[in-house]
């Protein structure tokens, strides 16, 4: 275990030292004390490592993610896991504004409740809210899963694209064309398979799922308001 | 006899008189509108009359300055970029840059031949919403990889591939807007590289996803130096509305360089209605941009690049000479390529338009192809021979601007300063705080009583 002081040896060596992980690094876990809600820490890692983060962070932890683990024992600020290309990042706590924003795969986990636009422009990332999302979340989402195992906020799914939400609680309002869509069997799987990932126990028959009408796909003026 | 009469044919009558406000284009958008119910959406960027370079002239050399001898003395071209704090700063041939323009928007071919006609001419081109092509990265010996907020194929190897890094915040040519790419040119290649089906309407959002005001512009700053080690220039890119207190807030947010796009600069599809009525003329932008950098104490710190018309190298030599350390060119460059071109005339006739006005450029079907995803049209334009006719035209432009700096007595085309030149109009007056030619005042100036 390599503990970092990131209070003391500063931002910059943190994520030079976690870049410099290769596939074949024996260095596989570390350990981040002293974050005291830092920006950017552990963003761009590229390597099979896993960082446990002791406290919370500010903007874009975990940002641009490949391949490493970051688990986050505290709260995250706004971007956590933003652009995320693989890998698997868990925060125990809440997230603020735009988590997993525009993340292209991995799996994202939010122990607690995540704010205001969870899931932006998501492009095929795993996104599991143990708690509540709020407003404007999965806006312009275009693929990847985003699961919610208590409420959304409002204008959910708005102008989303292929992107599949699946929510268990109440949803203020659907964003525009975000429309509650059947659940077959090949939902459930995936969603329990998510959910089991995730580290939730709960049930996938108790979600909804919710997705693009494709009113939108093409310019139709009868759309414009 | 007055010549609204006419007594050959019977009593006087009025010949008919065109509205100036009611013109003819007008009537026929009216027209337009009413029949499709659907604004008009086009490529390119205003095409009204505003203020411009044109309105410009140097003061060359005479008894109060010497010349340097036109063809033997110095004159230096070269432009380092990003030297505030990146540890790489981009440096480059010649202070004239190849400006956003996507994969996506332009065939693969098209930016090919942008990459080889920049590196053959020893300066960056740049990619634009839909991410970096093999193609493009490998023919570009200086590659600045776009930042936009639709994030289509933003990944991080990308990122460490390229030479610098532009954050889009907004482009002249529609400021306050997102993109669109419409349906026509999602090939399978392009859907693949934005994660969206083939076929539907591409919109870019209008902001970032993930960051809004300047205060966390600079945490999203340094989050992209923490990922590429702090070795990459980052730029700012702004359309032109607010120059000074925009420029003013990249520099507060850390950007190592800002890019200015006026109002003329192009777009591959937008409503016309925002190209031509939303944003600044490209050279009412550039003295507050300046005199922010100046205000700050960093002006050449932080450099700026100007945008937005920029035609030949008069125009690159009066943008630098009002203060900016490099320019832009965009739709030059796809004219230089062939975009336009009057061989293609009777095609541009077939779509209802002609040589010169050709701006339906979303639609995906461009003669030249260009601006196009069409299998069979792209095979129009040979890479090679359309590179070399862009590190003829960046050549070109790079002589005269040394052509005309030399004559200002200047052995560098940064040394070009604003007491180089006049205007023509009060309006250009104004615009470039330089004096109306024949005086020494200009409306605004400090003491003119204007």
């Amino acid at each position: 275990m390599q503990t970092y002081d990131l209070e003391a040896e500063g931002l910059r060596g943190l994520n030079a030292s976690l870049h410099a992980q290769s596939e074949q690094t024996s260095q596989t876990n570390w350990e981040v004390v002293n974050p005291k809600g830092s920006h950017a820490i552990a963003v761009g890692l590229d390597a099979p490592i896993e960082v446990s983060v002791q406290g919370s962070t500010g903007y874009y932890c975990a940002g641009m993610n490949k391949q490493a683990t970051v688990h986050v024992k505290g709260s995250v600020g706004p971007g956590v896991a933003e652009n995320m290309m693989s890998g698997l990042v868990k925060v125990e706590g809440d997230a603020s504004q735009y988590a997993g924003a525009t993340g292209h795969g991995g799996l994202l986990v939010i122990k607690g409740n995540a704010s205001s636009r969870c899931g932006i422009s998501m492009k095929g990332i795993d996104i599991v809210v143990h708690g509540n999302i709020g407003h404007m979340s999965a806006f312009m989402a275009q693929s990847g899963n985003l699961v919610v195992c208590g409420d959304a906020g409002d204008a959910l799914g708005d102008s989303i694209y292929e992107a599949r939400l699946f929510v268990r609680g109440s949803v203020k309002s659907l964003g525009a064309d975000c429309v509650e869509k059947e659940m077959r069997p090949e939902h459930i799987e995936l969603l329990r398979d998510l959910l089991a990932r995730a580290e939730s126990d709960a049930k996938p028959e108790e979600f909804k799922r919710y997705g693009s009408s494709r009113q939108l796909y093409n310019f139709n003026i009868d759309n414009a308001y | 006899m007055s010549v609204k009469d006419n007594t050959e044919n019977g009593p006087p009558q009025t010949v008919p008189i065109q509205s100036e406000t009611f013109s003819n284009p007008i009537n026929a958008e009216i027209r337009r509108a009413a029949a499709t119910g659907i604004y008009d959406i086009r490529g390119g960027g205003a095409k009204r009359r505003v203020p411009h370079f044109d309105d410009l002239l140097f003061l060359g050399a005479s008894v109060s300055r010497y010349p340097l001898e036109g063809y033997r003395e110095r004159c230096d071209t070269k432009v380092t970029l990003g030297t505030r704090f990146a540890k790489k700063p981009i440096e480059l041939d010649i202070p004239i840059t190849i400006a956003g323009m996507s994969f996506g928007a332009l065939s693969g071919r098209a930016k090919e031949a942008l990459g080889r006609g920049a590196s053959a001419a020893g300066t960056s081109t740049t990619t634009g919403d839909g991410g970096m092509t093999p193609e493009e990265r490998g023919h570009s010996s200086k590659l600045v990889y776009q930042y936009l907020p639709s994030r289509y194929g933003m990944n991080p190897d990308d990122l460490r591939k390229a030479d610098a890094i532009e954050i889009v915040v907004g482009q002249g040519a529609k400021p306050g807007g997102g993109g669109m790419l419409l349906g026509q040119k999602i090939s399978d290649r392009v859907a693949e590289m934005r994660n969206l089906p083939k076929g539907i309407d591409q919109r870019s959002a209008c902001r970032h996803p993930d960051w809004t005001g300047p205060d966390d512009l600079e945490i999203k700053i340094l989050e992209l130096r923490e990922i590429t080690a702090w070795e990459k220039p980052i730029y700012v890119k702004v359309g032109g509305t607010r120059p000074y207190y925009d420029t003013a807030l990249a520099v507060k947010a850390g950007a190592d360089v800002v890019v200015l796009d006026g109002m003329q600069g192009g777009t591959a599809a937008t409503q016309d209605v925002f190209i031509e009525h939303v944003g600044l003329p490209t050279l009412a932008c550039i003295r507050p941009a300046v005199q922010a950098l100046q205000d700050l104490g960093v002006h050449r710190e932080v450099q700026l690049i100007v945008s937005g018309g920029i035609r030949t190298g008069a125009d690159v030599a009066k943008a630098m000479a009002l203060g900016a350390d490099a320019v832009a060119v965009g739709t030059a460059a796809l004219i230089a390529l062939g975009d336009n071109d009057p061989r293609w005339e009777s095609e541009y006739q077939k779509l209802g338009t002609t040589t010169g006005a050709y701006d339906d450029w979303h639609e995906g079907m461009d003669p030249a192809g260009i601006t196009t995803q069409d299998p069979e049209l792209q095979l129009r334009l040979d890479p090679v021979d359309a590179g070399r006719r862009l590190r003829n035209y960046l050549n070109v432009m790079t002589l005269e601007a040394q052509t005309i700096a030399r004559a200002c007595g200047h052995n560098d085309l940064h040394n070009l300063e604003p007491e180089d030149l006049c205007a023509l109009t009060m309006e250009a007056a104004a615009m470039a705080r330089v004096p109306l030619a024949g005086t020494e005042w200009w409306p605004g100036k400090s003491g003119s009583g204007f």
